[in-house]
């Protein structure tokens, strides 16, 4: 990679040990994906949960606050896995809450702002047209890109602290404009009407799609998309296909560059509300019994919150029902009594945390929760590989079902 | 049969190890047990199987962010595979590998790694020169 005199002087170590750590962690990433330079980036969002890091990732973070890091430009984080109000309870040790609280500690001497949100782009600031950031987060970054416009790779947890470190990333994916053209085609003939459908929409384009350098572009979306639709798009579209970017015709902004003539020229890929069903049929039937019901991945948003808190009433559950938020929802769903709303039923809204990076395999073995329910087509689709027997469903059938103790 | 594979430059040191190879793709996060150093994913073609000191050869890496993290903390606790082969690494993978030093190449010129490699084969991975030689 070519260096600026600056970028040479932190190389060398000139600039202190935790930036000489950072930008050669860069330049060999760099160097895998050929990037020529680096870019100057505005700000960083970091996945850092506890599970993922483990007891030698906070050694490292640990080590790099002891070589005076101190990040350059404003970075934030995604959700933590130990809500430190609420723990014992979910059946999480206080091994992991130390874990969490080392974590915690490191990142805030290193100056990082712990938001503790994957819908930033929601709650804190969403990025501008053609902004360069580093993001972590598949469903920051996807929603970053495609409805924002931003330009931003997934940034790993290590990237992204590099990132802040020095206050750029290598210039290669969707920092380049050439990487940002569409590949693949998906011609959509049905109305997207729950979360739950554009959960299984962008599951299916990702499952097509399949890797991180194709680039869908979507046609057959007649109407305006809400943001809480995009987001369980994007983040489903994430999820099973790691795609990082999508276009979609008459709603995201870079849709408009293409030609009909270039699109033409693509393969159609058809999505029916068969093939919505088909997928969904794999998530649970009716009659199953459920463990579980959790509303999470991404946190819910102030609207969704209104909506769970609205099914609620007059409500009393046979199994547990655990809601994940943003601390920046949670305080005004609480200032606005949703949370005591929802609360009354015996159900329970964590602040700050999202339920696949809270230890699922642990809380799910120390609890007996194998059968879990969700309205997200994300979380179903991670859960599996932690042991549980996962079920998909509209928020108001999630609600109806925690009533009944099993699918209705 | 080619005994010498090229690829793009790598990440990690020069490696050798017996092959674990599947026609599928690879989350750390979605896919394995990371406790017992197992693929944990029943719709995974190497659920059941140990992946510790091996030559993983996959397909693409796919889901979330969280591999970065967990492939340092998998090396830490030396319950890592020795090297990962894949046809296209994303970007998560790579970062993930140069914070563990862990060995990973993609971008094969000879075609599907993962039918140009089966499991019980013993190989040498050598990424700063993009070789894979089958021993």
């Amino acid at each position: 990679m070519e260096l600026n005199k600056e970028e040479k002087a932190m190389a060398s170590g000139e600039l202190g040990e935790a930036v000489k750590w950072a930008i050669n962690h860069q330049i060999k990433v760099g160097n895998f994906f050929d990037a020529k330079n680096f870019v100057s980036v505005s700000n960083v969002h970091m996945m850092i949960d506890p599970e993922s890091v483990g007891i030698d990732g906070v050694l490292f973070l640990e080590n790099l606050v002891g070589m005076g890091a101190k990040v350059k430009i404003p970075m934030i984080t995604d959700p933590r896995g130990v809500d430190l109000n609420y723990y014992t309870p979910l059946g999480q040790t206080e091994e992991m809450a130390n874990i969490e609280r080392r974590t915690i500690k490191a990142c805030t001497s290193m100056g990082i702002l712990m938001t503790n949100t994957c819908v930033n782009y929601q709650t804190i600031m969403a990025p501008i047209f053609g902004e360069h950031v580093a993001y972590g987060d598949t469903g920051v970054v996807i929603y970053s890109n495609s409805v924002c416009g931003a330009r931003s790779n997934y940034e790993g947890g290590p990237s992204a602290l590099a990132a802040g470190l020095t206050g750029r990333t290598p210039r290669y994916g969707l920092h380049l404009e050439e990487k940002r053209i569409p590949t693949k085609k998906f011609l959509v003939k049905f109305k997207p009407e729950e979360l739950t459908d554009w959960g299984l929409l962008g599951a299916l384009i990702g499952k097509i799609s399949g890797s991180y350098w194709e680039v869908p572009i979507i046609e057959g979306i007649n109407h305006n998309p809400k943001s809480d639709e995009l987001k369980h798009f994007g983040a489903s579209m994430a999820s099973y296909g790691s795609i990082p970017l999508f276009h979609m015709i008459g709603t995201t902004p870079e849709a408009k560059n293409y030609s009909s003539k270039f699109l033409n020229r693509l393969d159609d890929h058809i999505i029916t509300l068969d093939d919505i069903i088909s997928l969904k049929s794999q998530f649970g039937k009716k009659g199953d019994k459920i463990d579980v019901v959790v509303f999470a991945a991404p946190q819910l948003s102030i609207f969704e919150m209104q909506k769970v808190a609205e099914l609620c009433i007059d409500k009393s559950f046979k199994v547990p029902v655990i809601i994940c938020t943003s601390p920046q929802v949670y305080s005004d769903a609480s200032r606005m009594k949703l949370i005591d709303q929802i609360e009354k039923t015996g159900a329970k809204v964590l602040q700050g945390t999202c339920f696949y990076n809270q230890y699922a395999r642990e809380i799910g073995l120390a609890n007996g929760w194998k059968r879990l329910m969700s309205n997200s087509a994300k979380i179903v689709n991670i859960l599996g590989g932690y042991g549980y027997e996962p079920s998909l469903s509209s928020m108001e059938n999630c609600i109806a079902s925690a009533v009944a103790g099993e699918i209705v | 049969m080619k005994t010498l594979l090229k690829c793009h430059i790598g990440i990690g040191k020069k490696v050798q190890g017996e092959v674990l190879s599947a026609n599928d793709n690879f989350s750390a996060r979605y896919d394995l047990d990371r406790l017992k150093g197992i693929f944990s994913r029943p719709q995974h073609k190497l659920v059941g199987k140990s992946y510790v000191d091996k030559i993983l050869v996959l397909n693409e890496s796919k889901g979330g962010v969280a591999s970065a993290w967990m492939l340092y903390e998998m090396c830490a606790r030396k319950m890592a595979p020795k090297a990962i082969l894949f046809n296209k690494a994303n970007t998560i993978l790579a970062q993930g590998a140069s914070l563990a030093n862990l060995t990973i190449c993609d971008r094969f010129i000879d075609g599907d790694i993962t039918s140009l490699l089966s499991s019980g084969q013993r190989v040498t991975v050598d990424p700063m020169n993009g070789l894979v030689s089958i021993l």
